[in-house]
C-alpha cells in the first residue's frame, strides 16, 4: 500500500519536474535523469514516509541545471572513448619504441612530421619531391585506374545484371579472376605497356573493377518484377527502362561497389608503387625504408590511412546525396 | 461519335495456362472462354489461388497462354501495351519519381510522339485532378498514404486512355473505409470515361457494387469459369441505398453461395 503511493508520487514528480522549460525528449539522457530522480526520491520518501508535497517544488526548481550537466556528460561520453583509444595506442607505441632500437616514438615522429609538412610541395630533382607531390601522384594514378574501371565495370554490370545469358557467360570468368591478388597482374601490365606507370594504373584498374561489376549486376538483377511489369505495360524503350527504372534503383548498389572499389584501389596503390617506383606515396615509403628513415614510414602509414578514410567518407556522402530514399 | 459498342471487345477463346516450375508442370487455367462487351465492367472473383490474377495477366499480355487465343478490339494480344493499362495491387509506383512524374512517364510514352509538351503536362494534371490528387503532385510515393498511392496508380492507368483498364485487386491492401471511398470514386470515374474494365477481387461487396458482370471461378488447379452473374442494378449506384435493396442482397448471396456452397475451399 505505502509502496504503491510512493511510486505514484515519484512518477508524479517526474512528470512535473519535466514539464516547465526543458524539452520532453525521450533521449537516453532525459531517461537517465528521470530514473535517477525516481531512485533518489524513493529513497528519501521511504526515509520520511510522509506526504512530501513541498519536495515536489524543490525538485522542479533544481531540475534545470541538471539537464545542462546531463548534456555535458553525454558529450563527454561520446568523445571520451575515441580519445582514450588513441591515447592508449600512443601509449603502447611509446612503450614499444622505448624498448626497441630502431622504432621512433610518437614525439620524434610528430617532430619529423612538422618538418615534412612545413614544405610539402618542393621539387629538388625528379627523385626528391615534397610529400604533397607524392600523395597527389598516387591519387592521380588511383583516379585514372579507378575511373577507367568505373567506365568499364558499371556498364558491364548493367549488361550482366540485365541479361541472364551474359550473367551465365561471365560468371566463371569473374569467379576465377576476382580472388587473384592485384599484384599478380603487375608483370602482365609491365609486359603489355612496357612502362611502370601504366602498369601501376593497370593494377588499380583490374583490382577496382570487380566490386563495381558485381554490385551493379546484383542491383540490376534485384529490380522488383513490379517495376519491370510497369515498364512492360507502358512499353518503355530500353533507354527509358535504364534511365527511369534500372539506374535509380541500382544507384545505391552501385555506390556500394564504387566505395569498395576506391578502398581496394587505395590499398593496392602503395604496394604497386613500391614495385614500380616513380613519384608516389608507395615508392616514398620504400625509399624512406632504404634511407632507414622510420619516422617517415610511420607518417606515410598515417597519411595512407587518413586519405583512404577521406575517400570513403566522401563517397558515402555522395551516395547519400544521390539516394532516392 | 455515336457508334455501336462491340459485343466481343475482349475475347478469351479456350485459354489454357500451364506453368512450368521446378517441381513439374502446374495447370493453372483450363478452357477459359469469356467475351467482354465494350464499356462493360467485369469482376473476376474466386478463392485465392484460383488463377484470377493469371487471367488478368493474360489479358494484359504479361503472360502468354499455353493454348487458346486472346483478342482485344479485334487484334490478338501478343504482348503488353498501353492500350491495356494495369492498376497493380501494390500500386507499383516508382519511388524515385514524384506522383506527377510517375503519371507523366506513362503519358509521355503514349502521347509523347504526337503531342506537345504542354499538352502532355495538361493530360498529367488532368489525370491527377480526376483522382483528387492535385495537391500532392510533387510528393514522392513514400510520402503519401496507401489510398493516395493507389489513386496515383489509377491516374497513371487512366491517363494512357486505355481501351481496357485492368485492375488487379486494386483496393486489396487498403483499410475498409479508404476502400469504400475509392470504390465510389472509381464508379464515378468509370461512368465518366466509359472505359472497359476487368477487375480481379476477392471482395463480394466490391464485385457486386462495381460490376456489370461477375465472373466466378472454380478452384484450381485447372480452374475455369464456373458461372457468370449479370448485375442488373441501375447506375449510378449508391452504397447506402443498395445495402437495403432486396435485389442487391439477392445478387450478393448468389455470389456467396457460389463461393461457399458449390465451390467451397477447404481451409488450408
Amino acid at each position: 500500500m505505502t509502496a504503491l503511493t510512493i511510486k505514484n508520487i515519484a512518477t508524479l514528480k517526474g512528470g512535473i519536474a519535466h514539464a516547465p522549460g526543458d524539452t520532453p525528449t525521450s533521449s537516453p539522457e532525459s531517461m537517465d535523469s528521470s530514473m535517477d530522480n525516481h531512485v533518489s526520491e524513493k529513497v528519501t520518501l521511504v526515509a520520511a514516509n510522509t506526504d512530501n508535497m513541498a519536495q515536489i517544488s524543490t525538485v522542479a526548481s533544481t531540475k534545470k541545471p541538471n539537464v545542462a550537466l546531463q548534456m555535458l556528460r553525454q558529450f563527454f561520453a561520446w568523445v571520451i572513448p575515441p580519445i582514450m583509444g588513441i591515447l592508449l595506442m600512443l601509449a603502447v607505441w611509446s612503450l614499444i619504441s622505448y624498448q626497441s632500437q630502431g622504432l621512433p616514438g610518437p614525439i620524434a615522429t610528430f617532430k619529423a612530421a612538422t618538418i615534412l609538412f612545413s614544405d610539402p610541395f618542393y621539387i629538388n630533382n625528379p627523385n626528391d619531391v615534397g610529400i604533397g607531390w607524392n600523395i597527389l601522384n598516387s591519387l592521380q594514378r588511383v583516379a585514372t585506374g579507378f575511373g577507367m574501371a568505373a567506365l568499364v565495370g558499371i556498364p558491364l554490370g548493367f549488361i550482366i545484371g540485365r541479361y541472364e545469358f551474359m550473367s551465365r557467360m561471365t560468371a566463371p570468368i569473374i569467379s576465377l579472376l576476382k580472388p587473384v591478388s592485384p599484384l599478380a597482374w603487375l608483370p602482365i601490365g609491365l609486359l603489355v605497356f612496357k612502362a611502370a606507370n601504366p602498369a601501376a594504373i593497370w593494377v588499380i584498374f583490374i583490382s577496382a573493377i570487380w566490386p563495381m561489376i558485381i554490385n551493379t549486376a546484383v542491383g540490376v538483377s534485384k529490380v522488383p518484377q513490379d517495376y519491370m511489369n510497369v515498364a512492360k505495360v507502358l512499353n518503355l524503350s530500353e533507354w527509358k527502362i535504364v534511365t527511369k527504372i534500372l539506374f535509380p534503383y541500382v544507384l545505391p548498389y552501385m555506390m556500394t561497389g564504387v566505395r569498395l572499389s576506391i578502398g581496394v584501389a587505395w590499398l593496392v596503390i602503395v604496394a604497386a608503387e613500391m614495385l614500380t617506383g616513380g613519384v608516389g606515396i608507395g615508392f616514398w615509403v620504400w625509399d624512406e625504408w632504404n634511407n632507414l628513415n622510420v619516422e617517415h614510414i610511420i607518417i606515410a602509414i598515417v597519411i595512407v590511412g587518413v586519405v583512404g578514410l577521406l575517400l570513403e567518407q566522401g563517397l558515402t556522402l555522395l551516395a547519400k546525396r544521390f539516394s532516392y530514399e | 461519335m455515336e457508334r455501336k459498342l462491340q459485343e466481343k471487345y475482349v475475347q478469351l477463346e479456350n485459354v489454357d495456362m500451364t506453368f512450368v516450375t521446378k517441381k513439374g508442370t502446374f495447370d493453372a487455367l483450363k478452357g477459359i472462354n469469356l467475351n467482354i462487351k465494350e464499356g462493360e465492367f467485369i469482376s473476376i472473383i474466386g478463392h485465392s489461388g484460383c488463377g484470377k490474377s493469371t487471367v488478368l495477366n493474360l489479358i494484359s499480355g504479361l503472360l502468354t497462354p499455353t493454348a487458346g487465343n486472346l483478342f482485344c478490339a479485334g487484334r490478338e494480344i501478343a504482348k503488353p501495351g498501353p492500350e491495356r493499362a494495369v492498376v497493380f495491387q501494390n500500386h507499383s509506383l516508382l519511388p524515385w519519381l514524384t506522383c506527377y512524374e510517375n503519371v507523366y512517364l506513362a503519358v509521355d510514352r503514349v502521347f509523347g510522339e504526337s503531342e506537345s509538351k504542354s499538352q502532355l503536362e495538361a493530360r498529367t494534371k488532368a489525370a491527377l485532378e480526376l483522382v483528387g490528387l492535385s495537391h500532392a503532385t510533387e510528393k514522392r510515393p513514400n510520402e503519401i498514404s496507401g489510398g493516395m498511392k493507389q489513386r496515383v496508380g489509377i491516374a497513371r492507368a487512366l491517363a494512357m486512355e486505355p481501351k481496357v483498364l485492368l485492375l488487379d485487386e486494386p483496393f486489396g491492401a487498403l483499410d475498409a473505409l479508404t476502400r469504400a471511398g475509392l470504390q465510389d470514386e472509381l464508379m464515378k470515374i468509370m461512368a465518366k470515361s466509359g472505359c472497359t474494365a476487368v477487375m480481379v477481387t476477392h471482395d463480394v461487396d466490391e464485385a457486386v457494387l462495381l460490376s456489370d458482370k461477375i465472373v466466378m471461378m472454380t478452384n484450381g488447379p485447372a480452374a475455369t469459369i464456373g458461372e457468370v452473374l449479370t448485375v442488373d442494378l441501375e447506375r449510378p449506384r449508391k452504397r447506402l441505398e443498395l445495402a437495403e435493396d432486396a435485389h442487391y442482397n439477392h445478387l450478393r448471396s448468389e455470389v456467396l453461395k457460389f463461393l461457399y456452397e458449390r465451390h467451397a475451399k477447404k481451409a488450408a
